[in-house]
């Protein structure tokens, strides 16, 4: 009935202290010269809207305020695994971003993806 | 065979020992080719299947449902209907479904209980207070019935309201058309006149895949076998992303659960229905007498059907600083449906990139209340292959122009 969100920098916290952010690793496309409406529209507003495993951004928001990445079980509610917003998904990759994905990379130079 | 609800069919039936009636919609084998089918035994599906045997005399339709017919969202929410929006094109839609309502249960020869008891939106500050104002200007404008009452008028018409609220009751918007009805009853009443036009109801048929051919729908595989048909129509709400992409369509849709609550039943107290913004109230009385309770969006993806303990406690708290007197009374019962939310709270209604695939989703918190005119207008395109009139600007292309219709911010309703 409750999500237990284990935050990367403090620990266990209940939901009501997060803010869920949407899914994770939407990189922008660019040049923004080069890139056209149906592009754009799918950067801004198509979303997986995965059932099952998704991969998604929160913050927690009543705490130290910071981003980081969770996968969890949209059917289920259960938090399968948690990582910073510079780290690939510890899982295999099956429906979220690839390991090493560029932009989540640290010191990627792409912005916006995360 | 007793097939027309009358008074006198009732009192027939009576003295006959009831014996006479018969299944309100029949349920056949699937057969191997449609002229069209529809995805989706919500409102909205089973309104669509109508209206295409209805208005369009296309009655060789099949209705395929995963679970059972009124199921999902339909059996799921507070059974509100209201057309309080403020952009033009969200009026004249969402009023025509206030119409389309209005004359259901004579339409459908089944009492849907459509008891249009007003709706209230109450202000609770000075910004609340001038949004109502505008509001309401903007449904006059728009040709929607509106009220504005100050404070005290309020007062007046909804007896019972918390004397001393610690979020001020400054004034409020009536809709006077508004009210609610019997949610499954617009199911089945919609579910029962489709089969006796020839709508084919296939319920636990789950579609497993699209059939495209060429870049064009020629029909849908299910757990019951391959149906074939050039034109088909989906109306699944919090599953329009599972099934589109079966399609390889990519929706700007997020799927949320929506909480709703009754309490156990009293005596009427509560003759309208009250939304409260400031608090998160949205609450009505139903005509069993339990309280309906509305919460907002567990504001993370789900597709649980069941909603979160903060949510819920933060709906009782609305109530109980609206109504003290409803502290004592108990939940009954508890639970939540997956709405289809678009950035814009604006729904999707029409064509699709693939040819024959037409779609009706995006409603979020609202479907109930659209469903004869959700159902109208997918009837329409799957039949005509455009846009109805009143949905041109509910195509899915709004998002590549940039044309949104942002009613979340415009009418201030959290949907």
């Amino acid at each position: 009935m409750m999500l237990l969100i284990e935050c990367p920098y403090c620990g266990p916290r209940a939901e009501i202290e997060f803010r869920y952010g949407g899914e994770s690793h939407i990189q922008r496309p660019g040049p923004h010269t080069e890139v056209s409406d149906a592009e754009w529209a799918d950067y801004l507003y198509l979303r997986k809207n995965t059932k099952g495993e998704h991969r998604e951004r929160w913050l927690h928001a009543s705490g130290c305020r910071r981003w980081f990445n969770v996968a969890r079980e949209t059917v289920t509610h259960e938090v399968l695994a948690v990582y910073k917003m510079t780290d690939p998904c510890p899982l295999p990759d099956d429906t979220g971003a690839p390991v090493g994905d560029p932009a989540t990379a640290p010191g990627s130079s792409v912005g916006g993806a995360s | 065979m007793t097939r027309r609800y009358s008074a006198l069919s009732l009192l027939r039936e009576g003295v006959n020992g009831q014996r006479g009636w018969e299944p309100a919609w029949r349920s056949p084998e699937p057969k191997a080719r449609y002229d069209a089918i529809v995805i989706g035994g919500g409102g909205h599906g089973l309104a669509t299947a109508y209206y295409l045997a209805k208005n369009h005399g296309i009655t060789n339709v099949a209705l395929v449902e995963r679970g059972w017919i009124g199921g999902g969202n339909t059996g799921r929410n507070t059974t509100v209907i209201r057309s309080n929006y403020f952009f033009p094109a969200s009026a004249a839609f969402y009023d025509f479904s206030v119409e389309l309502y209005e004359g259901l249960s004579k339409e459908l020869n089944y009492n849907i209980m459509f008891s249009q008891r007003g709706m209230w939106t109450l202000a609770h500050d000075r910004h609340g207070l001038e949004m109502a104002r505008r509001s309401a200007n903007a449904m006059l404008l728009n040709g929607v019935d509106a009220e504005f009452h100050d404070g005290p008028s309020v007062r007046t018409r909804i007896p019972g309201l918390n004397p001393d609220p610690r979020f001020p009751i400054l004034g409020g918007i009536k809709q006077p058309r508004g009210g609610t009805a019997r949610h499954d009853a617009v199911a089945w009443g919609y579910a029962r006149a489709a089969s006796a036009l020839g709508v084919d109801i296939i319920q636990n048929c789950e579609v497993l895949d699209f059939v495209i051919e060429g870049g064009r729908v020629r029909g849908v595989e299910t757990s019951l076998g391959a149906m074939r048909s050039d034109c088909v129509g989906m109306a699944v709400a919090g599953h329009s992303s599972v099934i589109a992409a079966k399609a390889g369509l990519r929706l700007p849709v997020s799927s949320y659960a929506l909480q709703a609550f009754v309490s156990e039943p009293v005596k009427p107290c509560l003759d309208t229905v009250i939304l409260s913004p400031a608090t998160g109230t949205y609450l009505s009385q139903s005509d069993k007498g339990e309280l309906v309770i509305g919460a907002g969006l567990d504001l993370y993806l789900s597709y649980a059907q069941r909603g979160n303990l903060p949510w819920m406690e933060r709906a009782a708290a609305g109530v109980v600083e609206l109504f003290p007197q409803f502290s004592r009374l108990r939940f009954l019962r508890q639970w939540a449906g997956i709405v289809d939310v678009v950035h814009d709270s604006t729904p999707i209604l029409g064509l699709t990139a693939v040819d024959g695939l037409f779609i009706n989703c995006g409603w979020g918190t609202g479907g109930f209340k659209s469903i004869p005119a959700g159902g109208w207008c997918l009837a329409h395109a799957m039949a005509t292959g455009q846009s109805h009139p009143l949905a041109r600007a509910f195509d899915i292309e709004r998002f590549e122009t940039g044309a949104l219709i942002d009613e979340a911010s415009a009418s201030g309703i959290a949907h």
